[in-house]
């Protein structure tokens, strides 16, 4: 800033530290006599009016008082509002609906009972089937996904070299991208060859299949935080290289590694098009994952809805349990930050 | 227990690159070696040599011989963990285990190897955490995690770490270079402490470090850069610095070059 008489100060006109907060409310203001004024009824289109006056408005003021240098500094800062906001609102309405519709029916009888004697139309029944179903197929998926993703992931890291280790990698790249139904229909060839009938167990193969390349790249990329003067250390005292790796390696990044199974977990969890092909779906209770048709949280999610025509009662179970769903995914996530906090290196 | 080494025509590789040349030196057993020279002239790289972590490194290998007293470190049917418990390893920067408290630190050579048993364990503790100075100091937090000591601290717990599995020889690549002059000297006095019971080897940018803390001394130079690098010559400590042999020597002990 130089004043007239040419000298320059290190002071420079300010905005006061409202500002934001008053350019953001006159612009919501605008915005919905706008949205008055022009008779948009979509409350999307005043909040996308409103961002956009208020990432305008903030240039403009800003230039007016403080230079163009700051105004650009406060649009940058504006904008990554702006989005903050934009990714956040619809999360916050999609678990807000869903806890207003879900609860209508979730109790614990809805937690306790299965669809076995309930037509679809009829209210009552409930999800326990289902959560058997999940439990079950997901479980058993990690127990076969998991230990061959970390190892997969702990040979690319500590061992792999040249071409076997590159040819891993892509194919693990690759199957990330691997669409679910994709997976199913994989194994649901093996069933049609081995003439088997829908049960769990094909489920938590496809999903197991799913489920690897996320926790390979996952605990790929903890093993490579673990610092190399840590594996040298242990070395040099005369510790053979897969004790090093057992007893040094893995303690230092278990947190990372249970975090990234646990998410892989999540995302397993949800998934509805391999559990449609081969579980089937079966309102009664199935404990056997090894044989005969089950049910699972997002299938019945997807069944209720779809007999939901003309029936109150399969859409509020439908919500209910997919209440349910979010709430297992969130207890795990909050479960896997737990355990990373607790195992972190001191 | 301390063990003599006998290197001879010793030429190590990254890859297809030679980083060192034919080296050939004796250390005696119960003394101060320092290896000294410019940066990038294979002083570290024949240090790892010696306890064969050198081929931890992607596309290392090693030429040449290494004698422990009789054996040859580079002999068919060596195991090179079994070499490593005989020739320790302390680093430039300390490293201990972060999982692990300052206990379970020193115990990690004997417990990782599964060879102990339980009762000598809080002995054998407690004499290396003595024998490298820090047992005053942590005697009375023993279960707090090693991270939370000092950088000094830490590589005093390193140096425990490296005494607790009773090696012969003990390596030291540039242990002091991440301290401070009152660590430095703590570690120095604790070097001469040492040599009573190893064969000590230390490798070091500080020219007075060298002089006072070794017996012998090893100048190592390259010719150029990309060049391997190679033993100039190695003699006593005294007669290197005050009258070396080599014209080289003196002028990067008197500061002319490097």
């Amino acid at each position: 800033m130089s004043d007239k008489n040419g000298s320059t100060s290190l002071r420079g006109a300010s905005l006061p530290r409202w500002s934001p907060w008053a350019i953001a409310a006159g612009s919501l203001a605008l915005a919905v006599v706008i949205g008055l004024a022009g008779g948009l009824d979509s409350h999307v289109q005043w909040g996308l009016i409103a961002a956009v006056l208020f990432v305008l408005g903030t240039y403009g003021v800003t230039a007016r008082v403080e230079g163009r240098r700051q105004a650009k500094d406060r649009v940058m800062t504006s904008l990554v509002w702006v989005a903050f906001l934009l990714a956040v609102v619809p999360l916050v309405s999609l678990v807000w609906v869903t806890v207003k519709r879900g609860v209508k029916v979730l109790d614990v009888y809805f937690l306790t009972h299965s669809m076995g004697v309930v037509a679809d139309t009829e209210p009552g029944g409930g999800i326990y089937h289902a959560i058997i179903g999940s439990l079950e197929q997901v479980g058993l998926a990690t127990l076969i996904g998991a230990p061959v993703g970390v190892l997969t992931a702990i040979y690319l890291v500590e061992y792999g070299r040249g071409a076997l280790a590159r040819a891993v990698t892509f194919f693990v790249d690759v199957m990330t991208g691997i669409p679910s139904i994709v997976a199913g229909l994989f194994i649901l060839s093996l069933m049609l060859m081995t003439k088997t009938q829908p049960f769990g167990f094909a489920g938590s193969l496809a999903l197991a299949i799913l489920m690897m390349p996320v926790v390979v790249r996952s605990t790929e990329e903890m093993l490579k935080l673990v610092p190399n003067e840590l594996r040298e250390a242990s070395l040099a005292l005369g510790v053979p290289k897969w004790r090093t790796i057992l007893k040094v390696v893995l303690p230092t990044s278990l947190g990372g590694i249970t975090t990234g199974i646990v998410l892989a977990v999540a995302r397993i969890a949800g998934e509805t098009a391999p559990v449609l092909l081969l579980v089937f779906g079966n309102p009664f209770i199935n404990t056997n994952p090894f044989e005969g048709a089950q049910s699972s949280l997002p299938l019945y999610i997807y069944q209720q809805y779809a007999n939901s025509a003309g029936s109150g009662a399969a859409y509020d179970r439908a919500w209910a349990a997919s209440l349910t769903l979010i709430a297992f995914v969130m207890i795990l996530n909050l479960a896997a930050r737990g355990l990373a906090r607790w195992k972190a290196p001191r | 227990m301390a063990k003599r080494i006998d290197v001879s025509g010793l030429t190590a590789y990254y890859g297809s690159h030679k980083a060192i040349e034919d080296i050939s030196m004796t250390v005696e057993p119960r003394s101060v070696t320092a290896f000294i020279g410019p940066s990038g002239c294979g002083k570290s790289t024949f240090l790892r040599t010696l306890n064969r972590m050198h081929e931890v490194t992607p596309g290392g290998r090693v030429e040449g011989k290494v004698m422990l007293d009789s054996e040859d470190l580079y002999g068919t049917g060596i195991d090179p963990v079994d070499v490593r418990r005989e020739v320790g390893m302390v680093f430039q920067r300390p490293n201990p285990f972060p999982t692990m408290s300052i206990f379970d630190n020193v115990a990690a050579g004997l417990r990782l190897n599964g060879k102990y048993k339980k009762s000598e364990l809080n002995d054998v503790v407690e004499k290396s955490l003595k024998g490298a100075n820090l047992w005053n100091e942590v005697k009375d937090r023993l279960n707090k995690p090693g991270s939370g000591l000092s950088g000094g601290q830490q590589q005093r717990l390193c140096i425990a770490r490296a005494i607790a599995v009773e090696p012969k020889v003990l390596l030291m690549d540039e242990p002091c270079s991440a301290l401070d002059p009152i660590s430095t000297l703590a570690i120095e006095d604790l070097i001469g402490e040492l040599k009573e019971r190893f064969t000590i080897v230390i490798v070091t940018h500080n020219m007075q470090q060298a002089a006072r803390v070794s017996d012998r001394t090893a100048f190592f130079n390259l010719a150029a850069v990309g060049q391997p690098g190679r033993l100039i010559e190695i003699d006593d400590t005294e007669r290197i610095f005050s009258n070396p042999s080599v014209q080289a020597t003196e002028d990067y002990i008197s500061g002319r070059f490097g």
